[in-house]
């Protein structure tokens, strides 16, 4: 990746679109208007408008289409090169998913159509749904929650509902201290108290210190599995049968769903409620941070207070073709908890998804999952085979699943570059660097998740790579620490962004 | 069946060997032999592209769409039109496939176009502080509201009817785990008529313009809501503050809204995007994303994502919200549209909006057995009563090729016979005269209907 060019200058490469702006600029030509031009005086009252316009750009179309074109090429993106970010599984993007999506019948679909007039969608949504309940083994689903976040604050909404249709009243949610950030963030928006549960000496779940802490007033445990760290919790079962005997729902994080698809089920491990992320683990494009969507499924026990309202399918009575079931949206759910969003979620999404998972069927899915998994597992033999694990080892040293943890700590002790140093220094060999500083309990760590969509070559140019860096780093540590050299910009004063926050452009 | 890996059987060999064990299988021993699935998902078989494309074509054709027909159905959502050059930008692979901003360094074009909409939704809500973006509109509501809750640490909302009815369901569903009260303000002819507050109220939240079309008069609710000790809440559609007041500039404390009307496609709902701005006071409170300006080391100017004590990956369960993706390509999207109206363009797109809605309001208004529902000012919108029964016109109407709007009953009860009739830019003249005719023979018809079945 380059900056914008020689012929630019680095100035002009970062100026805003609004900085380009001149006035009697425009790109806009409006439609001719064809109603009388009534003085807007009459038609809305000056104490109403705004005295002075918005002041938006004045650019014309090509300075549009060229200030975005530079600024992309600003970005570091999948199609350019290896994106191993852990827990946010940058697998590729079928262009046929952006195809489809767009199809009118789609995309200029009112969401607010009559459901006889969108029975396509409704079915799709429907098909989706029945997909998604066979691949987590829970039988009902909710599309509605637009993002991994979204679902998780789903499933504790519907925890506290079933527990008070029991009346029952509980205070606490627990949840690993290995968890995503997005789990205690979302037990405090739900207004329940945050218990963090240890992790054991192998990387799995502290049983004693999940039993001490399972009490009557816990509702819930969020677990991520395989957890953050990349670890199938093999103790899942006994965990379940812990959470179910007091009476609490059994959560599952589906940020790591790309694992096990096809070879086990949450629903089978004793899971109450789960959620998608269909920009992980089914390809909808991260867009740079969004869109995604986060549907959830459930158990029957769970059923009753899904979001409203509900895609279901009905025999059909009245249509013409008597065969052909109707689908609908069901709003008369009366222990519901409610809407979360508006509409019906994110139906884009959930065609990219529908195509996916029509195009890989039972196998493919599969395939998916042992190949994630191999591709984690071969990436970790490669780097423990180049001495790379000597500086950076494995935080538990087990068979990994989709994605494995090292620890910079003893890279920063022995080679005097930290982990934000390899990070910044991959940068300059065009790889994306992992996830870093996080999971929390793994000191300097690096969260590597490679996908099923990379070739066995890319991960052994990463491997050569990482290796590569250390023997730098051994001869001369400032070079990494000095890192990045060859990106549209080095790196960025962060303390200063947050201490005088500049948040938009003086106009 | 398509795949999308690169795994040769010969890879596969030789990876495992890397690996030291003998099978697939083998990798995933944890996993308890009684949890592992003893056959496969059920689920069809894979298939290949064109296959899968055909499928979705089908379905696609089984949807109704506006381009299948005259629609005049909004509510909260609005067929407006996605200039090409939106197609083109959003869909370069820079700015589809990258996830959030974490590498600075490698992101500033992300990271910049993140400024450059924070600034133009500042320019337009008249705040100073956005973030850059939230999933959409409705639970952008309840987000404030959340803020709202913090802020001041009273215990009620005051919503406004006139609020998008999925917005108070939202604020309703995550209220309850709040231990909140909400209590709904009513409208009179057409606008928000708001109760005496008392001194335990959070935040009045209003629409602007509300549910029924009404323009409201924002500075007067937000003076109440301040008089009372709580924060004001304004869901904005944004293309209307190309000329209303700012809600800034009325006093607003903290404006939302659903970004879909700023180059979003309908999508039967989503993805879109909300946007979220609020007063300077309220900057560590605000949830989501920010992107800032600074300097890299050589003093060169940067863009990063700050103020991120606030957010979920590092204050966890002290954070002031849980979301992590938000909606990125989506404000991206609603920033180039933005910049294609241009100042100018954004006005006059305005101006355009209100002439045809006033002449489609009183197009209709002259029909026989059709009167508006109230008389304020409107923007893109507006409400009708109908003297016929609202869902025996529509099909009427539907016949003919035209939706003719949202009906009102199911929302409003009191509104058994009313009907919220959008316009946007892609609704000519000529398309409003038809809607007037078809829409003026199916209330003549029904009306007739409805009286001689009142006479047997």
């Amino acid at each position: 990746m380059t900056d914008a060019g020689p012929a630019t200058s680095a100035r002009d490469a970062q100026l805003t679109i609004f900085e380009r702006s001149r006035r009697g600029r425009r790109a806009f030509a409006p439609p001719a208007l064809d109603v009388p031009r009534r003085p807007l005086d009459e038609l809305l009252p000056a104490h109403l408008r705004r005295a002075q316009p918005a002041r938006l750009p004045e650019v014309s179309e090509p300075e549009i289409v060229r200030h975005y074109t530079r600024l992309s090429k600003r970005n570091f993106d999948l199609d350019s090169g290896f994106y191993p970010l852990g827990s946010c599984t940058m697998k590729h993007n079928p262009r046929l998913h952006e195809r489809v999506a767009a199809l009118p019948g789609h995309a200029r679909l009112h969401p607010l159509q009559r459901p006889e007039r969108a029975q396509g969608a409704l079915e799709l949504m429907w098909r989706l749904q029945s997909a998604l309940s066979e691949i987590s083994g829970l039988p009902h689903v909710s599309l509605q929650p637009s993002a991994g976040s979204h679902g998780e604050l789903a499933g504790v909404l519907l925890t506290r509902a079933y527990h008070e249709d029991r009346g029952e009243r509980r205070t606490k949610v627990l949840t690993p201290d290995t968890a995503h950030g997005t789990n205690p963030a979302t037990v405090t928006m739900a207004g329940y108290e945050v218990v963090k549960v240890g992790t054991d000496a192998h990387g799995n779940v502290d049983l004693d210190d999940l039993r001490a802490k399972a009490t009557d007033e816990v509702a819930c445990l969020m677990l991520t599995n395989p957890s953050t760290l990349g670890l199938f919790e093999p103790a899942v079962a006994e965990i379940a049968e812990i959470v179910h005997r007091i009476g609490a729902t059994l959560y599952y994080d589906g940020a790591n769903l790309n694992a096990i698809m096809g070879i086990c089920r949450p629903g089978d491990m004793g899971f109450d409620i789960v959620h998608f992320n269909l920009h992980k683990t089914f390809t909808q494009p991260h867009g740079g941070g969004g869109p995604g969507a986060g549907p959830i499924a459930v158990s029957d026990r769970i059923e009753p207070f899904l979001p409203r309202p509900q895609v279901v399918r009905r025999d059909s009575h009245n249509g013409s073709d008597p065969t052909r079931p109707v689908y609908d949206l069901d709003f008369d759910r009366p222990k519901s908890i409610g809407r979360l969003r508006g509409f019906q979620g994110n139906y884009g999404v959930f065609v990219r998804t529908y195509a996916y998972i029509r195009s890989l069927g039972a196998a493919g899915l599969r395939n998916v999952s042992e190949t994630a998994v191999l591709n984690a597992n071969y990436l970790l033999a490669r780097l423990r085979s180049l001495g790379v694990l000597e500086h950076l080892p494995v935080a538990y040293d087990r068979l990994c699943m989709h994605e494995f943890t090292l620890s910079g700590a003893p890279m920063k002790r022995d080679l005097q570059i930290r982990t934000l140093d390899l990070a910044k220094r991959l940068l300059d060999f065009g790889v994306h660097p992992p996830t870093v500083y996080f999971p929390l309990l793994v000191d300097e760590a690096l969260l590597v998740e490679p996908t099923e969509t990379e070739t066995r070559e890319t991960l052994d140019a990463f491997a050569e790579i990482v290796a590569e860096i250390l023997r730098e780093a051994a001869a001369d540590p400032e070079i990494a620490r000095g890192a990045p050299y060859t990106t549209p910009v080095r790196r960025l004063d962060e303390a200063r962004a947050a201490r005088r926050p500049i948040l938009r452009q003086e106009l | 069946m398509t795949e999308y890996t690169a795994v040769t059987d010969a890879d596969r060999r030789q990876m495992l060997e890397a690996i030291g064990v003998g099978s697939i299988e083998d990798l995933f021993a944890d996993i308890p032999e009684a949890l592992r699935l003893a056959q496969g998902l059920e689920l069809d078989a894979g298939r290949s592209e064109q296959e899968v494309y055909a499928e979705l074509r089908a379905l696609a054709a089984r949807n109704v769409s506006t381009e299948d027909e005259l629609s005049f159905v909004g509510a909260g959502m609005y067929d407006t039109y996605v200039p090409a050059l939106i197609d083109a930008l959003i869909t370069r692979a820079e700015f589809l496939t990258p996830y959030t901003p974490y590498q600075p360094e490698v992101s500033q074009g992300g990271l910049q176009t993140m400024f450059e909409y924070q600034t133009a939704i500042c320019e337009l809500t008249g705040l100073p502080v956005s973030n850059a973006s939230v999933y959409e509109g409705p639970s952008a509501v309840a987000a404030a509201g959340y803020v709202a809750k913090h802020a001041t640490g009273a215990h009620r909302f005051v919503v406004s009817r006139g609020v998008h009815p999925h917005a108070i369901e939202t604020l309703r569903t995550m209220s309850h785990s709040w231990g909140m009260e909400v209590v709904e303000a009513d409208l009179r002819q057409g606008v928000t008529e708001l109760p005496a507050l008392g001194d335990d109220v959070a935040a009045v939240i209003v629409a602007q313009p509300n549910f029924l079309g009404a323009v409201e008069d924002l500075a007067a609710i937000a003076a109440a809501a301040h008089d009372a000790g709580a924060l004001c809440i304004a869901c904005c559609d944004p293309v209307a503050l190309s000329l209303l007041r700012s809600p800034g500039e009325c006093g607003v404390d903290i404006a939302v809204g659903e970004g879909q009307t700023l180059g979003n496609r309908l999508d039967f709902g989503g993805p879109s995007f909300g946007f979220f701005a609020v007063t300077e006071p309220l900057i560590r409170r605000i949830p989501g994303r920010i992107a800032g300006e600074t300097v890299d080391l050589d003093g060169r100017r940067g863009f990063t994502l700050t103020l991120q004590t606030r957010e979920q990956h590092i204050r966890r369960e002290r954070a002031t919200s849980n979301i992590c993706t938000s909606q990125a390509l989506n404000a991206l999207a609603g920033v180039i549209y933005l910049s294609w109206l241009g100042r100018d363009g954004f006005t006059e797109l305005g101006e355009l909006l209100v002439r045809r809605t006033a002449y489609a309001r009183d197009r209709l208004a002259a029909l026989p057995g059709i009167e508006t529902l109230h008389d304020q000012p409107v923007f893109r919108e507006f409400a009708v009563t109908l003297d016929a029964p609202v869902e025996a016109v529509i099909e009427r109407c539907l016949r003919d090729g035209v939706n003719p709007g949202y009906p009102l009953g199911s929302d409003y009860p009191e509104h058994e016979r009313g009907l919220l009739v959008a316009i946007t830019e892609l609704r000519s003249a000529a398309e409003i005269d038809r809607l007037a005719t078809v829409l003026g023979d199916a209330v003549v018809a029904e009306r007739s209907g409805s009286l001689q079945e009142a006479r047997r």
